[in-house]
């Protein structure tokens, strides 16, 4: 599975083609990156290496990609070291042409004023099942919630949308779809939606 | 002359036909008392089913007043209603619910489709979760379209179901 | 599935003590949601929020239409407010395929955010006072709600739903003498709410009621990451219109109404105060306003991301940060397109607030969360 997270090539290649024309100020095209969302980057990639891997620093947003293995570890280390405090968002992405289901947190701050406007996008990888069990397959990801506390029904959300698997999360149940659902978890792109 | 006609024989069939006649007689000034009973106090069981409640809630309010027109939103048991007014789109997981506050209630009832979403499924004609329309679940008295459906409409579909309600045989249900 | 229970499905040990009480989805006091509480008594010693009743797979069906098409039905969750649940994804959008918004246009846009607020919290104060028994607080916002419909109406023609963000702008430019009408409109508006004061949140009644119910204390605001009024009233100073400014508001004089106390009767007085505030943001956006100009840059007939790209935008809404993720391919529909709305990222602090709670305070404290259920669910 780690080798795999080379993978998001796809992701990298948005940075330099969102950042030559970037939509509200043109001034910046010389300017290439901002100077404090690269410092926020910066002190991760000190840290962590090659494990992590900066996908995109836009104004007010850093995208960070981890592999599964090192997604505790950096979440711990962006709550207490740069003082990230709360999870805004967990989004899951379905990638087949992959095979693997991307999973993003968006993480904002509170306590700290300078990061008031920041968000930073940790994404993370979870190999993808042809046919899915959810719940008993490979498609699992270790669980942020005793970091992020609020996470807990976004990450249910995500279970039963995509099939991925929480370990460690203590409260695995549906949250959303109706109590007898059988189908596939119908954000993944091989659910289709009837009449399309 | 009763006399001969009456035989122990078919006593019972003169007291029936009897009984008959005496109830054609009050059939159409009773069931009419009774159906302007009902007419004037339809009861609303409390189900929000999704957004459409906005506009429901809307028609309570003083500019409206839907209960000029004798639709009386109660905050009571569904068991003292006789009206659902499906506010909206009914997903798979609200349908049973539906269903089971439908069957909870005493007759007569009566059901008013609010919204696109409730008659056919309207904008979420292709989600996965959402029913195609609630007849399947439930018979429908009164359609009310609108996305959503504006006060206005909410109170001209009411209107229609009295009007309904008016032609019906009251007896169905004595 | 194999023979074990799927996950949900598996039986529970019950305790004598304990009674499991069903709330909703039909009950008066709980919305288009289920709450199972479980109570000792009267206080509840446990409580397990059941959403999913509106769940219409929203994000799902995004992905089959594109960037134009997916602007009536996102707006469907929250259609009180459909301008503001709209918003991000319009700047999501606009970021993605490239375009600029002509200045007037944001104006518009924040004049009808603001009044979309008013619309969404003035409906929400009407089911708070129904729900707390205090029936002349239903009667009075929903029928003073009706004055900014006639606005909103007035500017995009529809009651509720207007569909009036457009990438690129707003569909119509505003009617001959709006600014005057508006003017008018809001002045009294601001007089009507302030007497609200008297007969809502001066009643000893209703603070008796919710003073010191469902305390959320500052740590765990933050942790919980809750947003908007909820996290407002904790006492943390939070809004988006101030702290990352999107379209004018950063052009315009904007003060947060925070308090400390994170009781209900708090989170039920911040949004009343951001009302006022929301009035006090529309005069002045109506001076800075250019008088004339174009409302909007027109698209292309179907716009397109330039290849693999995502975008996170966020809006203060009525129920708090409303943020929009896109990921784009390069077609013309988002490849995936995913809502955090504030009422799910409230709904967490729920089982929190309620625990130890007496059964009576659940109506109250349930509702002061600021929650929509149809916008949780999606």
């Amino acid at each position: 599975m780690s080798s795999d997270s080379e993978k998001p090539s796809a992701d990298v290649k948005p940075e330099e083609k969102t950042s030559s024309p970037p939509p509200k100020k043109p001034e910046e095209k010389s300017v290439d990156l901002p100077a404090f969302e690269k410092g926020i980057s910066d002190k991760i990639i000190e840290k962590f290496g090659d494990k992590v891997e900066v996908a995109f620093v836009k104004q007010d947003r850093v995208g960070i990609n981890v592999d599964r293995d090192n997604v505790h570890d950096v979440a711990e280390f962006i709550r207490d070291e740069l003082n990230y405090d709360h999870v805004e968002s967990v989004s899951g992405v379905d990638y087949p042409q992959d095979k693997e289901i991307e999973v993003v947190y968006h993480i904002g701050s509170y306590t700290d004023s300078s990061l008031a406007s920041q968000i930073l996008v940790l994404s993370t990888r979870a190999q993808r099942e042809e046919n899915p069990i959810p719940g008993n397959d490979a498609t699992k990801l270790p669980t942020l919630r005793d970091i992020f506390y609020s996470v807990e029904f976004h990450e249910r959300e995500v279970f039963e949308m995509f099939g991925v698997y929480f370990e460690g999360h203590p409260d695995n149940r549906r949250l959303l779809l109706p109590e007898d659902w059988a189908d596939l978890p119908p954000l993944r792109k091989d659910f289709a939606i009837k009449g399309r | 002359m009763l006399k001969d006609l009456v035989t122990p024989e078919n006593a019972n069939v003169f007291i029936g036909k009897l009984g008959d006649i005496l109830e054609k007689a009050i059939d159409k000034p009773l069931g009419y008392a009774i159906n302007w009973g009902r007419i004037w106090s339809l009861w609303p069981v409390h189900i929000e089913t999704a957004c459409c409640s906005v506009e429901f809630g809307a028609a309570s309010s003083p500019r409206f007043d839907v209960e000029r027109f004798g639709i009386i939103e109660a905050f009571g048991s569904l068991r003292q209603c006789d009206l659902v007014v499906v506010q909206g789109t009914i997903t798979r997981k609200m349908a049973p619910r539906l269903r089971l506050v439908y069957d909870q209630m005493p007759e007569p009832k009566y059901v008013i489709a609010m919204g696109a979403c409730a008659i056919t499924g309207g904008l979420y004609f292709d989600s996965y979760n959402v029913l195609p329309g609630i007849d399947g679940v439930i018979p429908v008295d009164v359609y009310v379209p609108g996305c959503p459906p504006r006060p206005e409409t909410l109170i001209q579909g009411c209107m229609l179901l009295q009007e309904k309600i008016k032609r019906m045989k009251a007896r169905k249900f004595v | 599935m194999t023979s074990e229970l799927p996950p949900g499905l598996a039986l529970q040990k019950v305790d004598e003590r304990i009674m499991t009480l069903n709330v909703g989805p039909q009950h008066p006091g709980s919305g288009h949601m289920r709450i199972v509480v479980q109570i000792d008594g009267d206080y509840i010693v446990a409580c397990d929020p059941d959403p999913g009743y509106v769940h219409r797979g929203e994000e799902k069906m995004a992905e089959y239409r594109n960037y134009i098409l997916n602007i009536p039905h996102l707006e469907r969750p929250v259609i009180h407010d459909s301008c503001n649940v709209l918003y991000p994804y319009v700047l999501g959008v606009e970021e993605i395929v490239g375009i600029e918004v002509p200045e007037r246009a944001k104006y518009v846009r924040v004049i009808a955010s603001e009044l979309n607020r008013c619309i969404y919290t003035m409906y929400w104060l009407a089911i708070y006072g129904i729900f707390l028994g205090h029936s002349t607080m239903f009667m009075w916002p929903a029928g003073d709600r009706e004055l900014l419909i006639d606005l909103m109406e007035k500017m995009t023609g529809a009651r509720v739903t207007h569909a009036h963000f457009v990438p690129g702008g707003v569909r119509n430019d505003l009617p001959p003498n709006f600014e005057d009408v508006c003017l008018r409109q809001v002045n009294y508006f601001e007089k009507r709410i302030k007497e609200y004061a008297a007969v809502f949140y001066d009643n000893p009644i209703l603070i008796s009621r919710t003073r010191d119910t469902g305390v959320l204390s500052r740590q765990d605001a933050i942790r919980l990451g809750t947003t908007g009024s909820v996290l407002r009233a904790s006492g943390v100073d939070y809004d988006l219109r101030i702290k990352e400014p999107y379209d004018v508001y950063d052009e315009l004089d904007v003060h947060t109404n925070v308090m400390t106390e994170g009781d209900s009767y708090a989170r039920s007085r911040v949004p009343w105060l951001d009302m006022i505030e929301s009035c006090n943001i529309i005069r002045q956006a109506l001076q800075k306003m250019p008088k004339s100009g174009s409302v909007r840059t027109k698209l292309k007939p179907n716009p397109k991301g330039k290849g693999l790209d995502s975008v996170y935008k966020r809006v203060e809404s009525g129920r708090g940060s409303l943020g929009c993720y896109i990921v784009s391919d390069g077609k013309t529909e988002p490849y995936r397109l995913k809502m955090s709305v504030g009422s799910f990222r409230n709904l967490i602090a729920l089982p929190y607030l309620l625990k130890g709670e007496k059964l009576g305070n659940m109506p109250s404290v349930y509702w002061s969360l600021n929650y929509w259920p149809v916008e949780a669910d999606r």
